[in-house]
């Protein structure tokens, strides 16, 4: 294992205190509970927007916490879910009186610790709903499986509702808008290597020189299929064929389209790849309204990407374009 | 003989020790079928249970098993946290504040643990999960009730050691190890191993 680092097991607090000291004028950062909060929380009349989950996949969610996104975020240690009490703090960091929405991607892990966190929050007065997000169509959907899971959606999920938030919806709007986005979200990934998390030392999954995992979910777990290595136009075709067939997206659909890096792949990959995928939903007559294009949802240092699709209508496409300033995402002010 | 609250803590140390044994093993395990934390976490939990009980002496078993319960829930994190949590917090609203614990208590607190477990994970026997060890723990225990707490404790660990090596060959239907369909048949599940190892280490010094 090559990383740059001192120990395995203070990696995340080390991270965080960077974080911190990186952006003063933007983020609040405690330790013991881990909780990232916003300089200028609560906000008066606001409903808190908090999410969270394990560490190892930045800028999600310490990154995206800011004006117009986050009120708060839970780091947990590397690929494993916040505890209750890191969620019960940044409720109390955030609450202004209006609730506190929480969006938690679908893990057994996540759903535990924030249904916990969520009774202690309501069980002092806050008023909380849950959103779960599971936007990843390489898991099959069934009673026979955790269901699917939250990948890169989150990140247009938190933009999304986090606008709303800022602009003075109240909580029961904050999470229909947020059922809404999750139900027109649909996200896939591939991964050419695998990531090593700091306190194993080894690669979480063996991929042989010329494999590649279709599928794959942000923590290594495995996808749909193990299958040789192909060209960018075999593999992107491969995701967006997955993902449009999923939904279904249909020619007329306008979209907002996210290409994301799982950490390891260069911007320079990525665009030749974003570049495809425009090309192949223009081909079926899908608008593509807005775009995002970088390492967002990342997966450690593992190679590799994911497209993420959402249906979007003229108020999601506002409120995407709606101002937000936090560390990782910026725009409109 | 019964169970007192210096049994109760004495068990935790115990358990903390066989988790820092174990820890490499359980992650391998769920690196086999989950995302290689269950060992890492486990034992971060159990190492901040000998530091509370170590700060705090708990005056009875009810209030040493809360003490574990809120510990875990709030150090370990990931799928096990909560689901453990949840099991010491059962038991310890069971035991409430009885000063020694017999062995039809025993078995009644082992029952509520499960309840809990299933309560929060939903998962049924047979999903590859830890309740696939924890159940036939439980029966084990009801069975055992006019014997010394001590043999209970070991019936119990001995049936989910069973109960653990029968998860190998099933699909996982709940947690992280079910994405993986059908690829998760043929190894251990993490946490079915990890309970086993826990009543394991709850029978160790137990007369
Ligand atoms: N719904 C459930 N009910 C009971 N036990 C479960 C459930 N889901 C998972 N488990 C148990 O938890 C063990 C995994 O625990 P671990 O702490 O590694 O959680 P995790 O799945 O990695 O969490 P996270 O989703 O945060 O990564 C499994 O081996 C299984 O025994
Ligand atoms: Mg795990």
């Amino acid at each position: 294992m090559k990383k740059i680092i001192n120990d395995p097991a203070t990696v995340v607090a080390e991270a965080l205190h960077g974080l911190a000291v990186a952006h003063p004028e933007r983020l609040r950062v405690t330790t013991d509970p881990a909780v990232i909060v916003r300089t200028d929380a609560p906000v008066a009349g606001k409903v808190a927007v908090i999410s969270g989950g394990g560490s190892g996949h930045e800028p999600l969610h310490g990154g995206f916490v800011g004006s117009g996104m986050l009120d708060a975020a839970c780091p947990g240690a590397v690929f494993t879910s916040p505890t209750p009490d890191q969620v019960q703090a940044a409720v109390t960091a955030t609450d202004a009186g209006a609730g506190a929405l929480l969006l938690v991607k679908n893990y057994t892990g996540d759903v535990l610790n924030f249904e916990t966190a969520a009774e202690l929050a309501e069980a002092t007065g806050t008023p909380v709903r849950s959103v779960l997000i599971d936007d990843d169509v390489a898991v099959a959907d069934s009673t026979f499986t955790a269901g699917r899971r939250g990948v890169g959606g989150t990140l247009l999920l938190e933009k999304i509702v986090g606008a709303a938030a800022e602009r003075g919806t109240d909580l029961d709007g904050c999470a229909r808008l947020a059922a809404s986005v999750v139900a027109g979200v649909r996200s896939m990934g591939v991964a050419l290597t695998a990531p090593t998390v700091p306190h194993v030392g080894e690669p979480s999954f063996t991929l042989g020189a010329d494999e590649m995992e279709i599928g794959i979910g942000i923590h290594g777990e495995p996808g749909r299929a193990r299958v040789p290595l192909e060209d960018a136009d075999r593999l992107v075709a491969r995701l967006v064929d997955a993902i449009v067939s999923d939904l279904p997206f249909v020619a007329g659909d306008r979209v907002i389209l996210f290409t994301n890096s799982m950490g390891g792949t260069p911007l320079l990959e990525l665009y030749l790849a974003h570049g495809i995928a425009e090309r192949l939903l223009a081909e079926r007559g899908i608008e593509v309204a807005r775009r995002l294009v970088g390492p967002y949802v990342t997966s450690l240092e593992m190679q590799g990407m994911s497209l993420t699709l959402l249906r979007a209508d003229d108020q999601l496409l506002d409120l995407w374009d709606a101002p937000v300033c936090t560390p990782a995402l910026r725009w409109g002010m | 003989m019964a169970c007192t609250t210096e049994d109760v803590v004495a068990a935790l140390r115990r358990c903390a020790e066989v988790i820092s044994e174990h820890r490499d093993e359980l992650v391998e395990l769920d690196r086999e079928i989950g995302d290689a934390d269950h060992g890492e976490n486990l034992n971060r939990g159990f190492a901040a249970v000998v530091s509370a009980v170590d700060s705090t002496m708990p005056e009875t078993p009810g209030a040493a098993l809360k003490l574990a319960a809120t510990t875990l829930i709030s150090k370990v994190g990931g799928a096990a946290g909560p689901l453990y949590g949840t099991a010491f917090l059962r038991a310890a609203t069971t035991v409430g504040d009885a000063a020694e614990l017999d062995a039809p208590m025993v078995a009644k607190v082992l029952r509520a643990a499960m309840d809990g477990v299933v309560a929060r994970g939903k998962a049924e026997q047979g999903d590859k999960t830890m309740v696939d060890a924890l159940h036939p723990a439980v029966l084990a225990a009801e069975s055992a009730t006019e014997v010394p707490v001590g043999e209970l404790l070991k019936a119990a660990a001995t049936a989910a050691s069973e109960g653990a090596a029968a998860t190998v060959p099933l699909v996982a239907r709940k947690g992280r190890a079910s994405y993986l369909g059908e690829r998760s048949a043929g190894h251990l599940d993490p946490g079915a191993r990890s309970t086993e190892l826990l009543l394991g280490a709850f029978a160790g010094g137990q007369r």
